[in-house]
C-alpha cells in the first residue's frame, strides 16, 4: 500500500471528519420526532434548509480548489452550480415555510418576528443572495476582480455567521451536538478558506 | 466655610439614592395607578381565527393551559371571560381549525384547558392564546415553553377596559 504523506493524512482526517458532521446532521434530522407532526410542505422546508446549510460546506472549498480529485478550473464549476443550489434551497427553505404558515414568515421578513432566529436567518438570506447578485452583475457593473472578491467573500461569511446562529438557536430537526458539529465545519471551512485565499493572493 | 445642608456627602448619598430608586423600579408611573395591562405579544396573533367555539377540550388533550385573567389597575379576578388558544400539537398545525379552541375564566378568573401536546414548531415550542370580546381591549399572547418537554403552560391576562 502506497505510504500516505503527513499532509495527505491530515486532510483525510479532515475530510472524514467533515463527513462524519454531515452524515450525524442528517441521520438525525431524519430521524427526528418533529417530523411526524409536519405536514410534506413543511418537511421540505426543513431539509431544504439543512440542504443549504450542507453545501455551504462544500462553497468555500470549492472556490479555493480544496475539493480533492477536481482541477482548480472544475472546482470553480462546481462551486457555480452549488452556488445556485443553495440559492434555490434557501428559496424553497422559506417558500415552503410560507404556505406552512404566511403570518410567521412575512413577521420575519420585516425583521418583527418575535424570535431571534428568524432576524438571522433572513439576514443570512439576503447575504446569500447578495453573493450571488453580485456575481451575476460582476461584468455588468465591471467590477474589478478584486472589488468583486473582497465583496462576496464579506457578503457570504454574513450568511455564514446568520446561518450559524439561526441554527444554533433554533429548536428544530437537528439533535443538539450534532448541530454544534455542523455548526463548527461550516465555520472552519470558510476561515481555512480565507487564509488559503490571503496566502494565494 | 463648610456648608451644613448641601455638603459632598450628601449629594453623593442623594445620587445614590436617585441611581437605587430608578433601578430598583420603587418608582414606576405606569403602575402607580395598579396593576399594568398586559401588552400583546409579538406574533401573537399568528394563524389567529376569530370566533373558535368553546370546548370541552382541544382535540384528544394530555397538555394543560392554564391561566388567570384580571383587570387592569385594581386586579379584579374577572369571570366569565372567553379565552381563545391554539398551537401547534401533536394532532395538527396551528393554522388547523381543529387546533383552535375557546373557554370562559371560572368564579376566580381562572381557566384551564386540555389540549395535545405543544411541540416546536417554527423554531420554538409556544402557544397562542386571545382575548378578543370587546368589553376590555384585544390581547394576544404568545408564551414560549420553557422546554419542548413541558406537559404544562400558564398565563397571566391583566385586561384595560376598551
Amino acid at each position: 500500500m502506497r505510504q500516505l504523506t503527513a499532509y495527505q493524512t491530515f486532510r483525510l482526517v479532515i475530510w472524514m471528519a467533515i463527513a462524519s458532521a454531515i452524515a450525524f446532521a442528517l441521520m438525525t434530522s431524519a430521524r427526528s420526532p418533529l417530523l411526524q407532526w409536519r405536514d410534506p410542505i413543511y418537511q421540505l422546508a426543513s431539509f431544504a434548509g439543512i440542504g443549504a446549510l450542507v453545501l455551504m460546506i462544500f462553497q468555500p472549498l470549492s472556490a479555493v480548489g480544496f475539493v480533492p480529485g477536481f482541477s482548480q478550473r472544475a472546482g470553480r464549476r462546481i462551486h457555480f452550480f452549488l452556488g445556485v443550489a443553495v440559492v434555490a434551497l434557501v428559496i424553497v427553505h422559506v417558500g415552503a415555510l410560507w404556505v406552512t404558515s404566511p403570518p410567521d414568515v412575512i413577521d420575519a421578513l420585516l425583521f418583527v418576528s418575535p424570535t431571534q432566529f428568524s432576524i438571522w436567518g433572513v439576514g443570512a438570506m439576503w447575504a446569500i443572495f447578495g453573493a450571488a447578485l453580485v456575481t451575476i452583475l460582476r461584468r455588468s457593473l465591471s467590477f474589478r476582480y478584486r472589488t468583486w472578491s473582497r465583496l462576496h467573500v464579506a457578503l457570504v461569511s454574513v450568511a455564514v455567521a446568520g446561518t450559524v446562529v439561526h441554527i444554533a438557536l433554533i429548536d428544530g430537526l437537528i439533535e443538539t451536538v450534532a448541530k454544534i458539529a455542523i455548526c463548527v465545519v461550516v465555520v472552519g471551512t470558510l476561515l481555512v478558506s480565507l487564509v488559503r485565499r490571503r496566502r494565494r493572493t | 466655610m463648610k456648608n451644613p445642608v448641601l455638603s459632598r456627602r450628601h449629594m453623593l448619598a442623594a445620587a445614590g439614592g436617585i441611581v437605587v430608586a430608578s433601578s430598583s423600579r420603587l418608582t414606576v408611573p405606569a403602575q402607580a395607578a395598579g396593576l399594568a395591562p398586559t401588552r400583546t405579544m409579538r406574533g401573537g396573533a399568528n394563524n389567529y381565527r376569530p370566533g373558535a367555539p368553546i370546548v370541552d377540550r382541544i382535540g384528544g388533550g394530555g397538555f394543560t393551559m392554564t391561566g388567570r385573567v384580571r383587570r387592569a389597575g385594581d386586579g379584579m379576578l374577572l369571570s366569565g371571560q372567553r379565552i381563545q388558544m391554539w398551537a401547534h400539537t401533536t394532532e395538527g398545525h396551528e393554522r388547523d381549525a381543529d387546533s383552535h379552541g375557546a373557554t370562559l375564566t371560572d368564579a376566580n378568573g381562572e381557566f384551564t384547558m386540555d389540549m395535545p401536546q405543544i411541540v416546536p414548531a417554527f423554531g420554538q415550542a409556544h402557544g397562542h392564546l386571545a382575548y378578543d370580546s370587546g368589553e376590555f381591549k384585544t390581547v394576544f399572547l404568545r408564551p414560549v415553553m420553557a422546554s419542548s418537554r413541558d406537559t404544562s403552560l400558564h398565563v397571566e391576562f391583566v385586561l384595560e377596559p376598551a
